[in-house]
């Protein structure tokens, strides 16, 4: 035994013992340790296998500074959960991530030998021959990702919103001392720590602070304007100020488990404390090497010493009040200091606790392989020494957590060498401070005093003068002050150099990273992915840039910093979800009759823009292809009748109404008469089209202008636009009134008989209600607005009435309808009616290419205006290329052979598209396929025939006329 | 997410606005340009680093389309280039 429970431990209930598995084994541990903190008790140390190379891994860290991910089992099936926050449960299973078939016998170390061809980059370069695809799925499942259980738990999370005045994150002595400030002079605060209890490392690093901790958080009861989210994370500072908070476990949230806050605060500041980095040598990663912040934690927080013989090996101050304490638990500790000359007083410290300590010596390499034995010492004369030890407790200095401060972007990282780490500097007008460990100051009590003066002036920025409140006496303790790195130059040493823990990366992977070229800190990152691990480089991203600044002979200032994003540590996907899910996140829209056609065995489509719509309404044993025939074929043979309500509908009044219309169509509409309608082009003005529909004049001063359901929201945005922006002088409102409106449209060569048994008490005949002309009256009782347009090639009559009155005019002319064999239609069959009819669809035909010659509807562009939107890109565009695609039929040799939409057409023998199949439907007129599509120069190759492709498939298609049906369209007009 | 101050309406969040791209000037008449400076008109933008006037749209609220002024670096915003665009 080496690491072992000893006496104390703030954190765990020893009166609470918790039994669990890791990797099928049992183990026991108490109430409040962490799964890190009770598998170190039981001297667990291999727990883990490294991302790439699966070497063996144990903790390093004690918080999100580690990296060791496992799988939760059970309860809750989890992947990826980090030990060192993962609280253990009673009967909780855990296993290692990617390892066969477990951590201690992994399989997966085979990789260790084959690291030659895992260098740094090796999937660019490895496995491209024959083709990387090949291997992906070997490399993936060896990765260290774990893997997602099948029965994944789903997590209970819920989003808020919240707003404060100062939101301070961290509560260790600088947030504690901000939150007082704040607090007292009545400033709306929250204070967000991740701790069970407040405090930070007080309750680890400065045994004498517990008192002042305790009165303050007496304090904070008795004011109400301070509001404190435990075990909760600020894991996103966005623009604005806008914070992510995740909360996990509420206590006032019953069942829930993570609670994912939005909060918007006037002055944000960042108290998160600051990381220790590690120390680079052979072998720094082997189960046993620790941070020595993080075998003080373990301490004092869970009652864990993790070794008897423990090397404390440091570049700084901070270490020996590790060694002392770890000494004063009963290790046999010994420091190894790489400077010659230490300050006196950590000297006497080391002394008064029986501490040797080895001046100007540093630690070379690790020995052992699963668990650390020795370490191999050059000590201050040049000699080397083997110590043996079972822990090596590291310390490189500390950096300071500003991540928040530069993800606000207001913040630029400097260079500090006191500290030889980087600090934030932040712009003087951003609303945003950082104090504490995380803007360099490391002894408590001057971390209490800068969080006070911070809190300080971030309320005089909002116009509250208070002052800061009064930081607590307090012994000094052993900082991270006259740091001496030192960062290897690359050279032959035996074993690996690791930097990036998580990532796997190595000394001489940077090396290689810099020897190809990658010569920017940026390019360096993602080459090798330092940084880019579960860590997100808290411990590693120092190191990597002080080892490339000595590599490249550059000062580590030069080399800069990576940019720091969100989010700061893990966070639940399900957690960032909360409650919108599907149609809580994006709703559906419904028509009127959507009950309607449920009951009626409709099976529903998106229409666009979430619009629900039949699709096809299924009969017994029919599948959706027969069912939109036999609904395409009552359309052309007899009647029937569609749901039309998603149409956009957009009420356009004022005297200038007729403008507009004129302006943004590419035909005349100004001399439309009263209860006319006619079919109109919108382009953008980078001559493209935007949409089609047909518009009619209700009266002298208002328009009904129908648009594309999926183009509605596009075109309102369009006119809005126009109308504010170019022509705000002009007096005219656009209205959108979709919803407003249900559409009953009733098409086929026997509608108008089935629209007279509905009881109108207007003339319908042909001579009154012509096509493309409109009528107002009743059906019966039902209020209606008619509109003679067509979709689908057959004489159409599409009854608009009030929403409320949509079902039951719908049932009305089901029921009129029946004697003539009336149909519903849903959206497959419609499909099949307008390809046949060679009416372009917005999606389809308009691909954002097209312009209005492109589609064939060059008659409807007017001759007379000298201006409308797109007029002129279009002129341009024409003129210098004239050859377009152009919108043609096609009909495939084999009569019953269907073609995929979006099929490329290609010349034999060619590489270069020549256009694409965008519509192919079973005609029912034709008793065969069609298909509609653009093809380049198309109207002049009428005959010739073309090839799509299929997947390694050529099919060959005649170029015909884009129309398949009612060619003359008398039906349409009838 | 942004806060944008609606002219109409006061400060609201971003989400509320759909950002319409840099406020070029109204459209000029077609006959005025020549077909480079037509092609401009509708394709160049400046993409400036810094102080940038910019167009919302307040959809889903009063429906006022207003032009700000917004640094692309720090995303201060000022909503006083009213008379920027038109």
């Amino acid at each position: 035994m080496s690491a072992r429970r000893v006496a104390g431990g703030s954190a765990i209930d020893r009166s609470r013992e918790i039994a669990f598995t890791f990797d099928r084994r049992p183990f026991r541990g108490y109430a409040g340790d962490t799964l890190a903190s009770a598998l170190l008790a039981q001297d667990e140390l291999l727990i883990a296998r490294s991302f790439k190379l699966h070497r063996p891994r144990g903790v390093f860290g004690a918080g999100y500074d580690d990296a060791v991910m496992v799988d939760r089992l059970a309860p809750r099936p989890a992947a990826n959960q980090l030990a060192t926050v993962t609280a253990i449960e009673d009967g909780a299973a855990y296993r290692s991530v990617s390892t066969f078939p477990d951590a201690s016998r992994d399989l997966g170390a085979l990789a260790q030998f084959f690291a030659p061809l895992l260098p740094a980059g090796f999937y660019y370069k490895t496995f491209m021959r024959p083709n990387w695809r090949l291997f992906e799925p070997f490399v993936r499942a060896a990765a260290g990702l774990g893997s997602v259980p099948q029965e994944a738990w789903r997590p209970v999370c819920e989003s808020r919103f919240g707003d404060c005045e100062l939101l301070i994150a961290g509560a260790g002595p600088a947030g504690l001392a901000a939150a007082l400030t704040a607090a007292q002079a009545g400033a709306e605060t929250i204070l967000v720590d991740d701790g069970d209890e407040p405090g930070g490392r007080l309750s680890i690093d400065c045994a004498d602070a517990t008192g002042w901790v305790n009165g303050l958080s007496q304090a904070f009861t008795s004011l109400p304007n301070l509001k404190i989210l435990r075990r909760s994370t600020v894991w996103a500072l966005h623009e604005h100020n806008l914070l992510a908070v995740l909360e996990r476990a509420p206590r006032d949230g019953a069942g829930l488990d993570f609670r994912n806050w939005k909060i918007r605060a006037r002055q944000v500041l960042v108290a998160t404390g600051a990381h220790e980095r590690g120390l680079l040598f052979a072998d720094n990663d082997r189960p046993g090497i620790m941070l020595a912040s993080a075998a003080r934690s373990h301490l004092m927080r869970h009652g864990v010493l993790c070794g008897e013989r423990i090397l404390v090996c440091t570049n700084n101050d901070s270490a020996y009040g590790a060694a002392v304490t770890l000494a004063a638990a009963g290790a046999d500790v010994a420091i190894v200091d790489t400077r010659s000359a230490p300050a006196q007083s950590c000297l006497d410290a080391a002394k008064d606790s029986g501490v040797d300590v080895l001046p100007g010596s540093r630690i070379v390499a690790a020995r052992g392989r699963r668990r650390v034995s020795g370490a191999d010492i050059m000590l201050a004369d040049g000699r080397s020494r083997r110590i043996a030890c079972d822990l090596i407790a590291v310390s490189g200095g500390w950096n300071p957590a500003y991540h928040l401060a530069s993800q606000s972007r207001r913040a630029t990282s400097v260079w500090n060498d006191e500290i030889s780490s980087f600090v934030a500097r932040c712009e003087t007008d951003a609303p945003l401070r950082v104090a504490g460990a995380a803007a360099g100051v490391f002894a408590a009590s001057d971390c209490a005093a800068d969080g006070a003066e911070a809190a300080r002036s971030a309320l005089l920025a909002l116009g509250r003068t208070v002052d800061p409140a009064p930081p607590p006496e307090l012994a000094d303790a052993f900082v991270a002050q006259s740091v001496a790195p030192s960062w290897p130059q690359p050279g032959k040493v035996r074993g690996k150099t690791f930097v990036d823990l998580s990532g796997d990366v190595t000394t001489a992977d940077l090396a290689l990273a810099l020897r190809e070229g990658y010569d920017s800190i940026e390019l360096v990152k993602r080459y090798t992915t330092a940084g880019m691990g579960v860590d997100q480089g808290k411990t590693g991203n120092v190191n990597v840039i002080g080892v490339v600044a000595a590599m490249a002979g550059k000062s580590v200032d030069a080399v800069g910093v990576t940019t720091f994003r969100p989010p700061y540590a893990p966070v639940e996907f399900g957690a960032i979800a909360g409650q919108r899910r599907g149609a809580r996140l994006y709703p559906w829209r419904h028509t009127p009759l959507t009950r309607w056609h449920l009951a009626n065995g409709a099976v529903m489509y998106e229409a666009g823009l979430r619009w629900q719509r039949p699709g096809y309404y299924s009969k017994p044993g029919e599948n959706w292809e027969a069912a939109a025939q036999r609904e395409a074929r009552a359309v052309r043979e007899a009647v029937g009748v569609y749901d039309g309500a998603p149409l956009g509908k957009l009420l356009i009044k004022g005297p200038d109404a007729a403008a507009l219309l004129d302006l943004v169509y590419v035909g005349d509409f100004g001399k439309l008469r009263p209860g006319r309608g006619k079919y109109g082009v919108m382009m953008s003005d980078d001559g493209l089209v935007l949409d089609d529909g047909v518009t009619f004049r209700l009266n002298d001063r208002e328009w009904l202008l129908h648009a594309s359901t999926g183009a509605a929201d596009r075109v309102y945005a369009h006119l809005e636009q126009v109308l504010q922006i170019h022509r705000p002088h002009w007096r005219v409102s656009v209205i959108p009134v979709t919803s407003q409106w249900a559409n009953v449209a009733i098409c086929g060569p026997r509608a108008r008989e089935a629209l007279a048994c509905l009881d109108p008490d207007f003339d319908i005949s042909r001579d009154a209600l012509p096509f493309m002309g409109m009528a107002e009256g009743r059906l019966g009782d039902i209020p209606v607005r008619v509109f003679r347009v067509s979709w689908t090639g057959e004489a159409s009559f599409e009854l608009n009435t009030p929403a409320r009155h949509a079902e039951e005019l719908w049932r009305r002319v089901m029921t009129a309808g029946a004697p003539f064999g009336i149909a519903p239609v849903g959206s497959e069959a419609n499909h099949i009616l307008r390809v046949e009819a060679g009416y372009i669809s917005i999606g389809h035909e308009v691909d954002g290419t097209a312009d209005v010659y492109d589609l064939g509807l060059g008659a409807i562009v007017s001759r007379n205006k000298t201006d409308f939107i797109g007029k002129r890109a279009m002129e341009i565009r024409r003129r210098t290329d004239p050859v377009r695609p152009e919108l043609v039929g096609f009909l495939p040799d084999d009569p019953q052979r269907k073609i995929p939409e979006g099929a490329p057409i290609v010349p034999i023998g060619g590489t270069d598209q020549e256009g694409f199949v965008s519509a192919c439907v079973a005609s029912v007129a034709l008793g065969r396929v069609v298909a509609l599509g653009l093809l380049r120069d198309g109207r002049a190759r009428r005959g010739q025939t073309v090839h799509a492709h299929v997947r390694g498939e050529t099919i060959a298609l005649r170029v015909v006329d884009p129309v398949f049906h009612d060619a003359d369209r008398q039906r349409v007009k009838s | 997410m942004l806060l944008i101050p609606c002219p109409d309406c006061g400060v609201r969040p971003e989400n509320e606005f759909q950002c319409l791209g840099e406020a070029v000037t109204s459209r000029p008449e077609p006959a005025t340009l020549d077909d480079a400076q037509w092609a401009g008109y509708i394709h160049e933008r400046a993409n400036r680093r810094g102080q940038h006037v910019e167009r919302w749209w307040h959809f889903a609220c009063c429906g006022m389309i207003f032009a700000l002024s917004r640094d692309t670096l720090t995303h201060a915003v000022s909503a006083n280039a009213q008379d920027a665009w038109r």
